[in-house]
């Protein structure tokens, strides 16, 4: 890889003593047109890395709300070589923003690993979170991937235990995923006290910066989930949002996301000093 | 004639012996699900490999299919049907056909069988909350019916679609103390209420346990599931022994998920000599809406298993169709896609059309209705008995009986009930 974004990123943020800040959007949520002007609101409202879901028509690992963005993705006729094109045009718009693919392993995998990894490459991907490929199945995507130097980012979950982190660590890069409830996206708040507790565990087992998601819908959660992890995840929310407000949705994604920020740089000291 | 002796399953050279250890059947099946079912998905697999070593598990299964099940169920010598292809086939010709009764089992279908089988693992890993999946509510049923027996809290997740359409097995389902979620996701359908069955699932892993109703999902289900239906194959085997004193030269069994073709096949995958017939559903025809995943369909990932799949370019899952709500599924279960790719098992496509007619042939020829499932078998069958010797030898899996269909079958042909 020439530039490491993840890498940069994430020691940018921790310089400033914040947590990124990750959004997530799925690719032609309500249409493909509308998915640019989304990304730049997220960009522009603050977000440190996008997470870019490929839409999938049995998104098991997903609750309501992103289920719904990709049924409207899906119904408005995304292709997988449109998303591609939404992820080549930004990365001509924002060279340096970390851009990570997230979704199923049947439309990841749907041409062959290599297709996938290549496409990936040569629209500047960063990185891939593939939901339903465990380290068990790594051979479906990981080789792929490592080859053309993208990071797959895996995933720790409240199950993975003591002895089967190393297993999920192994082979993981970019960052490490920590999905802070066990269950499907935008439904339940994790406590704090577990998400500290977790965090923690992983800090001691990996090097690789802890990002947390599943369940962060708020300034005040992610402020709260930001004061212990490298990154905050934040997806839901923000399709929510595109749900209610379909093609005009850019400009409240971008507040919203701009609230997030603040409460994350809240946390800063530099912000802090900056600031007064 | 031969009568092969099966190997054991511990033969490398088996075909019995899959999946390997990571669950995979060549290049199929394997355990494709978010991390945070995998410690579950282990923890049943090593239950699992336990149950089948400890005989108190198998006395207790055997029992359960004997006293509560009515095993075994008969293989019954279909001759006004054998006769009637004979009479229409060419001199000689006309192969001897009989049934495998599995729509004399209690809840009048095979999938029982699995049910009580998952509900002794659930209660030996201490759930007491059991939650499935169904289309038409054959397993939904069956799933509730172990879950009053053993006094375990059940969930059934159906499409909203099929929760209209069979009103009679949501009421037996409520009846036997579960509770049916309807399903408004997606397209309402059956692959719709296993999304949400896996979504119910992750979020309560630690008090749930997951009866799946066929061959598939993740790795152990196709095997335990498989394992669990053997006794249909295992009881064919020693009857027609008995019968005929040699091996049938072929087995027709309908495919959706494959449960029960694989329950019949499994046991003679090792005799060369017995032909086997796998039944898709072709719906409309292979050019129309169909649930013919072997023959219109390709490799890929859904459910937690790789497998065939109807399925676009972009790997997006497309509907299938089947007038036989059990066949209506776009995916199969990864040991047929395997046997299918080795050349073990032919799949044979037939459509509503040919299933609606052998389902009054049956009927009228030997005083049995069978299910949808199982006409689609009956199909093959007339297809196939003709072109065999009239000394030859062919079991069709009866399934499950047809009580449940009358609605549909009666709409197809319009008659007002």
């Amino acid at each position: 890889m020439t530039a490491d974004r993840l890498a940069t990123r994430f020691a940018a943020c921790k310089s400033r003593s914040r947590a990124a800040l990750i959004t997530f959007v799925t690719a032609g949520d309500p249409t493909a047109a509308d998915t640019p002007a989304i990304l730049d609101a997220l960009v522009e409202g603050g977000a440190d890395i996008i997470e870019l879901g490929m839409p999938f028509t049995d998104p098991m690992a997903d609750g309501p709300a992103i289920e719904l963005a990709n049924l409207r993705s899906l119904g408005s006729g995304t292709k997988t070589k449109d998303i591609f094109a939404l992820a080549a045009a930004f990365r001509v718009r924002h060279p340096d923003i970390p851009l990570v693919l997230m979704g199923y392993a049947n439309t990841m995998l749907a041409r062959g690993p290599d297709w996938f990894a290549d496409q990936c490459k040569a629209a500047g991907v960063d990185g891939v979170i593939c939901v339903d490929v465990p380290p068990e199945e790594d051979a479906e995507i990981g080789p792929a991937l490592r080859a053309a130097g993208i990071h797959l980012i895996r995933l720790a979950t409240p199950t993975t235990d003591a002895a089967r982190l190393p297993a999920v660590l192994n082979g993981a890069s970019g960052f490490l995923y920590h999905v802070a409830v066990a269950g499907i996206t935008g439904k339940q708040q994790a406590a704090q006290a577990a998400v500290e507790q977790a965090v923690a565990k992983l800090k001691a087992a990996t090097d690789l910066p802890i990002a947390v998601g599943f369940g962060v819908r708020s300034a005040d959660q992610a402020a709260a989930i930001g004061r212990v992890a490298d990154g905050v995840v934040v997806g839901s929310a923000i399709v929510d949002i595109i749900g209610s407000h379909g093609n005009a949705a850019a400009p409240f994604v971008k507040d919203f996301v701009a609230a997030l920020r603040d409460a994350l740089n809240a946390n800063s000291p530099h912000f802090r000093e900056t600031a007064a | 004639m031969t009568n092969t002796i099966t190997l054991p399953a511990t033969l490398a050279n088996s075909l019995r012996s899959q999946p390997d250890s990571s669950g995979h059947f060549g290049s199929f099946g394997g355990r494709y699900v978010a991390e945070t079912l995998m410690p579950l998905i282990l923890e049943l697999e090593k239950v699992y490999k336990e149950a089948r070593q400890d005989p108190a598990f198998e006395a207790e299964f055997a029992e359960l299919l004997r006293s509560y099940v009515g095993r075994p169920n008969p293989l019954y010598y279909a001759q006004r049907l054998t006769e009637a292809l004979r009479a229409e086939a060419p001199a000689g010709k006309g192969a001897k056909i009989y049934l495998k009764r599995e729509e004399l089992n209690h809840t009048g279908a095979h999938k029982i069988n699995n049910c009580i089988g998952q509900a002794l693992l659930a209660r030996r890993m201490g759930k007491k909350k059991v939650i499935a999946e169904t289309g038409a509510g054959q397993h939904g049923v069956a799933t509730a019916t172990v879950a009053a027996l053993f006094g375990m809290e059940c969930k059934i997740f159906m499409g909203a679609k099929d929760v209209e359409r069979q009103k009679p097995n949501v009421f037996r389902m409520k009846l036997l103390g579960a509770e049916v979620i309807p399903v408004v996701s997606g397209s309402q359908t059956l692959k719709d209420a296993m999304n949400d069955a896996l979504r119910h699932w992750v979020s309560n892993v630690h008090d749930t346990f997951y009866i799946i109703g066929t061959a598939a999902g993740p790795h152990p289900y196709p095997e335990l599931v498989r394992d669990f239906q053997s006794i249909i194959g295992r009881e064919a085997r020693e009857q027609i022994l008995e019968l005929e004193g040699r091996l049938p030269d072929m087995l027709i069994a309908p495919v959706g998920g494959g449960s029960n073709a694989i329950g019949l096949f499994h046991p003679f995958l090792d005799d060369a000599d017995v032909k086997m017939i796998g039944v898709e559903a072709a719906g409309e025809g292979l050019n129309g809406k169909h649930a013919a995943s072997l023959a219109g369909g390709k490799s890929g990932i859904l459910h937690g298993n790789r497998t065939y799949l109807l399925q676009d370019e972009d790997g997006q899952i497309t509907e299938a169709h089947s007038i036989s709500a059990g066949l209506d599924y776009p995916g199969i279960g990864p040991e047929h896609s395997w046997l299918h790719e080795i050349g073990r098992v032919d799949y044979m496509p037939i459509t509503d059309d040919e299933a609606l007619a052998s389902f009054q042939k049956l009927s009228a020829l030997e005083g049995i209705i069978p299910a949808l499932e199982s006409a689609h078998a009956v199909a093959s069958a007339e297809k196939v008995a003709p072109t065999l010797d009239a000394d030859q030898i062919l079991i069709v899996n009866l399934s499950g009986r047809g009580d449940k269909d009358i609605f549909t079958v009666a709409s197809a042909l319009g008659v007002e009930i």
